[in-house]
């Protein structure tokens, strides 16, 4: 098993009334409620909580990125990979990953994750998304095109990560004259990848025909098993078995010293959902063209308030199938098992906490799951099979079969 | 498109790869129709009026209706070349008026400057294509489909008699498709070309510019902007009219248009 410790870096020091009467707290709700004083005590306080999570045996660390809204601070995964290459010695860095579509340059983030890998000693895994819809907005970049641009760039990167420059890039999206990056990642073939997500069935098959891990966020127990489904399908068609070391996924689990503890700052999980302020704008959040055609009537509808949010669901929901876990270690690894066994993951992302929960129960909850359910994790692990794309040494990709490995170590 | 008794004959181009729909009705003097981004609705007030006394061409835009999509297309110059194909290949353009709606605005003014002295008379209403000095350009996609066309109309009766007051999901779609069709070709510089008020200079086909007083889409600035830019343009501003002025005071738009095409 490949254990990883997640936080999406809440921003939660504003004036929570502010978001509430301007109704959506993403892309347009005003950075004049952004306090710097409070955003520099929070990025120390999650880098302290990124090493303690190193120090009680976490695997990797998981890294995101978002734009224009409180519920992420961190705007660029890059910057903190870059602090946790340095200051970390034995997790992966997990970049779940890089917006390629927002790039305009994708030989600048070949580059920076190569300096990245090589300042981790290869300990960089290189996942990439497309970009929320309100990001798009965020940084000016076409909804339109946004799936185009994220296979032409993450085409570019790879080859930029494997091929000796100088090559000419003359793409759809992307023109290079000179691609030839001073810089190369010290993993070959090259850094693995995964490729996380949560709606949208083209990226399920993207991943699958590239033979990249799939993290599935936090979706429900059913759902997540239909992704399998639909992922084993694709696989076979290409070529290879799916299973465990293909699989990832993310997991919002707070644990506390007490069951009442432990629920109550779980609720705090529903404050990025927008159960306080409305996280997701309905148009912002869902630009023409960046949606899957094949829910283009769900967004419609939900753009113009003739329906929920597709994301959506209530907290006592989440609780009841697992969306979200919360507990003292006792009553959370059973629930975890059930994961494990119903859907056989080998990656599991552990999102701790969230919203306004202290840095002390924070730590707290790294700690119990450090020393308690991870330990217990790995002997479910052993005992289902479910090992990790480095315990398996499953080929990087469907054009590399090979493993990835640092190259001082690898040859 | 026909509750005026107007029999519309529709048949479906090709031209650059594209099934381009077409809709033609009336005789008269030729008047080519360029619909707005948002698309051309099934009861089109203006075109109506005007194919009692004009031979009317109202083709749906490449990627927009039911026309379908060049997934090549890349500008509104693009777009302004496929016209001038289309109306090549018929030998339409000597004495045909273009009449340019908002976004077909845009259109009809990048196509006057690409063939300067090719087209009688050159009508853009409340159009697109220029940066304003002082406002903006509203940006739809910061806006729901429902708002955005609702902003466009002064009068919010008019939009439920064409729209009704909650438009049909299949109403949503289209405007989603045709929403997605704008992003892919005027996504940035959004709704403008900084490059065509430099070149409208050329142009030297007598230009009428129409403004909807309360237009909340283009400001009227734009429209001054036009008129200074084209040499042989003049602007009527009409009163309680905001951006869709053809769907708002259809009658009133086609007599300003059958009036200018008549002018000797």
């Amino acid at each position: 098993m490949h254990l990883m410790y997640f936080t999406e870096q809440p921003m939660s020091a504003y004036p929570e009334q502010e978001g509430r009467d301007f109704g959506a707290t993403a892309l347009m709700f005003s950075n004049r409620h952004f306090d710097p004083v409070a955003g520099s005590r929070l990025y120390n306080e999650y880098l302290e909580h990124y090493r303690l999570a190193e120090e009680v045996g976490f695997d990797g660390i998981m890294l995101n990125e978002h734009h224009n809204a409180p519920f992420c601070m961190q705007a660029k995964c890059n910057v903190f990979a870059s602090i946790l290459a340095a200051t970390t010695r034995r997790v992966k860095l997990v970049l779940l990953g890089n917006p390629l579509p927002l790039a305009d340059n994708p030989v600048r983030l070949a580059e920076e994750l190569a300096m990245i890998d090589m300042v981790s000693r290869g300990r960089l895994v290189s996942g990439f998304v497309r970009g929320g819809g309100q990001e798009q907005l965020a940084t000016g970049v076409n909804p339109a095109y946004n799936r185009e641009r994220f296979e032409e760039a993450h085409a570019l990167i790879v080859k930029a990560w494997t091929q000796p420059g100088p090559f000419r890039w003359e793409g759809t999206h992307y023109q290079h004259r000179v691609v030839n990056p001073w810089a190369v990642p010290l993993q070959t073939p090259h850094p693995r990848v995964w490729i996380p997500g949560v709606l949208s069935k083209e990226t399920i098959i993207w991943a699958a025909k590239q033979r990249y891990p799939y993290i599935a966020l936090s979706t429900e127990i059913e759902a997540t098993k239909k992704i399998w489904e639909l992922y084993d399908q694709v696989a076979k068609e290409t070529g290879y078995a799916g299973g465990p070391e293909y699989r990832g996924y993310l997991q919002r689990c707070h644990v506390a010293e007490t069951e009442e503890k432990a629920l109550a700052n779980a609720r705090q999980f529903m404050w990025m959902q927008g159960e306080f302020t409305g996280l997701a704008h309905p148009v912002w959040s869902s630009p023409s063209g960046y949606f899957s055609p094949s829910y283009r009537t769900a967004f419609v509808e939900y753009a113009v308030g003739r329906r929920s949010n597709p994301r959506g669901a209530a907290f006592e929901d989440q609780i009841q199938n697992q969306q979200i876990v919360a507990g003292t270690p006792k009553t959370v690894i059973p629930k975890l098992r059930r994961l494990l066994e119903e859907t056989r993951p080998s990656i599991v992302g552990f999102w701790a906490a969230d919203g306004f929960v202290s840095s002390a129960d924070t730590k707290t909850c790294i700690r119990l799951l450090g020393q308690e359910v991870l330990p217990a994790l790995r002997d479910i692990g052993k005992e289902l099979g479910l090992w990790s794309p480095f315990e398996a040494n499953a080929p990087t990709s469907i054009q590399f079969a090979e493993p990835a490995r640092p190259k001082e170590t690898g040859r | 498109m026909s509750v005026s008794g107007i029999a519309w004959h529709t048949e479906s181009v090709p031209v650059a790869g594209i099934a381009l729909h077409v809709a033609s009705a009336g005789t008269g003097p030729r008047v080519l129709v360029l619909p707005h981004d948002i698309g051309r609705p099934d009861r089109a007030p203006l075109e109506d009026a005007l194919a009692r006394t004009c031979s009317v061409l109202a083709p749906s835009h490449p990627g927009y209706d039911r026309s379908s999509r060049p997934d090549w297309m890349r500008s509104v110059r693009d777009v302004a070349v496929v016209y001038h194909w289309l109306l090549g290949e018929r030998d339409l353009a000597r004495d045909l008026t273009v009449v340019g709606l908002g976004f077909g605005g845009w259109i009809a003014a990048e196509m006057a400057t690409m063939a300067p002295r090719a087209f009688k008379r050159l009508v853009l209403v409340g159009a697109m294509g220029i940066k304003p000095e002082r406002g903006e350009i509203a940006d739809q996609a910061l806006l729901s489909y429902i708002d955005y066309v609702r902003r466009g109309f002064a009068d919010q009766r008019a939009f439920d008699r064409l729209f009704g007051a909650e438009p049909a999901t299949s109403q949503l779609e289209q405007w989603d498709l045709n929403r997605e069709m704008t992003f892919r070709i005027a996504w940035k510089p959004y709704m403008y070309n900084p490059t065509l008020p430099h070149l409208l200079g050329g142009v030297t086909t007598p230009a009428l510019i129409v403004w909807g007083r309360d237009d909340r889409i283009v400001p009227l600035e734009c429209g001054e902007r036009y008129q200074k830019a084209l040499p042989r343009a003049r602007l009527e501003i009409v009163e309680g009219a905001g951006h869709f002025v053809d769907m708002e005071q259809p009658d009133m738009l086609a007599s300003l248009v059958t009036r200018f095409v008549a002018e000797a």
